[in-house]
């Protein structure tokens, strides 16, 4: 078998009495989509911050891309090539669309430890940047500040944010969450280009993309991973339709 | 020429000029101009009042590179330093401290003044910046007050009553400074490198990172920079430039005392950071100013100046967010305002987006089936026929506007 980029082992993390990761053992292979599905409180997003690294865990094991990761910060995470993206958006109101990713292929190309020289005019930090906005179809819009960004836009320029790094994994945590249906159409057709080009972890609530986009399913249920196979799998079976898809899918 | 005729050609040329001048940006042109004042200062001071005034203004640039210093870290990394007044009490007192014991030299003293305040930067940050907002304040005003009760128990430096210094230091054995003119202008030309070297930061790839933490540090995090790292550096950095304020400091008053590192004076290093409007640099160096100008007028006129003078910040605090740069950027945006240029421009982008619109249709309807083309067809020379006319109609509207507005 081909080594995972993402091995998760016997994950735990409490908060106070509440299990909200209880020994959760899962990988990621390379160029896979591996969805994450559950129930909302299921510990998903929990679970994705303790990958990349916000959470600390009380037990078990990351390795990521060959190495263990689980005591290292987040920024030691990300500049190992683990991107991320988040359920809230999250990205700097105040710099225009291009200086967010700008900032992005400036944090793993050189030191930043330059204290002369213009940093918004490096036709090198700028290109990769513009290539990233291309990428999620936010090119027009480099200029304009991050913050006066419609909502979509901006899970999208999170998208080209975490593109910009040139990750070796990308997580992404409800992408789709609040996004109108045109919205969440033009980013399933990014997701889907981007498919195959780096392996994802993908937690989202928006069923008709999980099932469109992954190669395979995992179904988190209070803190426990349920099941885990190929979608056509999960869909027929019996525990995963008692417990979550029976009331979403008809 | 009638009366009328030449009044609307003055107004033009008014206008025009004022549009060229917009051309250059505000950044570029009100610290061009604060230098080139601050150069002419000892021009214009003749000989009679020239002491006073050149004292003055030599105080006002000392504590404009302390409020620079400062501006760099709280306008840019959101890092409110309540106790920057210690960096620049440090910088004095290494001053006063080597003339005590004889030694006068200014390649001694300025970099031991830059380099203690950096190192107190240093050991305090790290202890600082673990710490977020409120609780930033309190322990950075906790080390600054820490550092005063310092120096006011150095009992062979003067204690609470400080330390005179006999003469200002020396280059080399030469008495440079020996001449306020030349005092002045060293002082100027520490301001000015200051400003560039902090200018230039704030540009650099550093600088972004820095005001990136300050925007959204998790962000940061998660695209990989160790955010706490940046922010000691540029503490450093600040802590360091306000040392050199306090070495010049020192030579102008040739005095030093621990009320140098009051909580008062680093309370007054933010309202003049603030005053001037933060984030901008010159603002700080124009808070500075205004502050200690101020300062100086009113209580020429009274001895209970601080009545006045306390309310009228909190005016400017209240009415004028932006500090005096952003008043003046609002009062720039006032004069400059075109509505009529305006009206044209959204015009245009509506004719535009409805020509698009109509030409999209068309091009929808050629690849329609033959039974289809000529309904289609009809329906969009109707569009275009309509988007013809509104265009026109905006073209007529906004002349009338111009018309009416210039007065042609």
């Amino acid at each position: 078998m081909v080594e995972p980029v993402l091995h998760l082992e016997n994950l735990r993390k409490n908060f106070g009495g509440l299990v909200v990761t209880d020994d959760v053992t899962f990988d990621v292979a390379p160029l896979e989509l591996h969805a994450v599905i559950g129930p909302n409180g299921a510990g998903k997003t929990t679970l994705i911050n303790q990958i990349s690294g916000q959470i600390p865990c009380d037990a078990g094991q990351i390795l990521f891309a060959g190495q263990d990761v689980t005591l290292l910060p987040v920024h030691s995470r990300a500049a190992l090539g683990l991107a991320r993206t988040f359920q809230i958006t999250s990205v700097l109101p105040g710099f225009s669309a291009l200086e967010n990713v700008a900032l992005a292929v400036q944090a793993r190309s050189g030191t930043s430890l330059h204290f002369f020289g213009r940093a918004d005019t490096e036709a090198a930090l700028n290109d990769a940047a513009m290539a990233a906005l291309a990428d999620v179809d936010l090119a027009d819009r480099a200029h304009v500040a991050a913050g006066h960004l419609s909502h979509g836009e901006k899970r999208a320029l999170e998208l080209a944010i975490a593109l910009a790094m040139q990750p070796k994994l990308l997580l992404l945590d409800e992408p789709m969450a609040g996004a109108g249906r045109e919205e969440a159409e033009r980013l399933v057709a990014v997701l889907r280009r981007l498919k195959g080009r780096l392996p994802m972890v993908l937690v989202e609530h928006d069923m008709t993309a999980v099932f469109a986009l992954a190669d395979r399913i995992s179904v988190l249920i209070y803190g426990r991973i349920l099941a885990s196979g190929a979608p056509d799998v999960v869909r027929k079976d019996p525990r995963v339709i008692a417990a979550y898809l029976g009331d979403e899918m008809e | 020429m009638s009366v009328s005729a030449f009044l609307r050609a003055m107004l033009t040329t008014l206008r025009q000029s004022w549009a060229g001048l917009r051309q250059w940006p505000a950044s570029d042109v009100a610290p061009l101009v604060l230098f080139i004042v601050f150069a002419l200062i000892p021009v214009f001071a003749g000989t009679g009042a020239e002491i006073y005034l050149l004292s003055l203004f030599t105080r006002v640039m000392i504590f404009a590179i302390a409020a620079l210093a400062l501006d760099l870290i709280v306008g840019y990394g959101a890092l409110v330093s309540f106790g920057h007044a210690a960096f620049v009490g440090l910088g004095a007192y290494a001053v006063g401290i080597l003339a005590s014991h004889g030694i006068s030299e200014i390649l001694l003293a300025l970099p031991l003044a830059i380099v203690v305040a950096g190192l107190f930067a240093f050991a305090t940050g790290l202890v600082c910046l673990r710490t977020k907002g409120v609780y930033f304040i309190m322990i950075t005003l906790a080390f600054g007050q820490m550092a005063f009760f310092t120096a006011s128990s150095l009992a062979p430096y003067g204690g609470d009553d400080g330390l005179t210094i006999r003469a200002r230091d020396t280059l080399l054995g030469f008495a440079i400074l020996k001449n306020d003119r030349a005092l002045y202008y060293a002082v100027f030309a520490c301001l000015l490198g200051a400003y560039l070297l902090c200018r230039a930061i704030v540009g650099s790839r550093f600088g972004r990172v820095l005001r990136g933490a300050r925007e959204n540090p998790i962000r940061m995090a998660s695209i990989g920079f160790e955010v706490f790292r940046y922010q000691l550096i540029a503490y450093v950095i600040s802590g360091a430039l306000a040392g050199l304020s306090g070495f010049l400091l020192a030579n102008a008053t040739s005095f030093v005392s621990p009320a140098y590192m009051s909580w008062q004076r680093s309370g007054e290093l933010i309202i003049m950071v603030v005053f001037g409007g933060l984030g901008t640099l010159y603002g700080a160096i124009i808070g500075t100013a205004a502050f200690l100008l101020t300062e100086e007028w009113l209580s020429g006129l009274t001895e209970h100046w601080k009545v006045i003078f306390g309310p009228l910040l909190v005016l400017v605090v209240v009415f004028a967010r932006g500090g005096l740069v952003g008043s003046a950027a609002k009062l720039a945006h006032w004069l400059g305002d075109d509505p009529v240029g305006r009206g044209k421009e959204s015009a245009a982008a509506i004719q535009a987006d409805i020509l698009r619109r109509a030409q999209a249709l068309r091009t929808l309807a050629s690849g329609h089936s033959a039974r289809l083309r000529p309904l289609m067809h009809t329906c969009c020379n109707g569009a275009g026929r309509a988007a013809r006319r509104l265009r026109d109609e905006i073209a007529g509207l906004s002349s009338q506007l111009t018309r009416r507005f210039r007065g042609g």
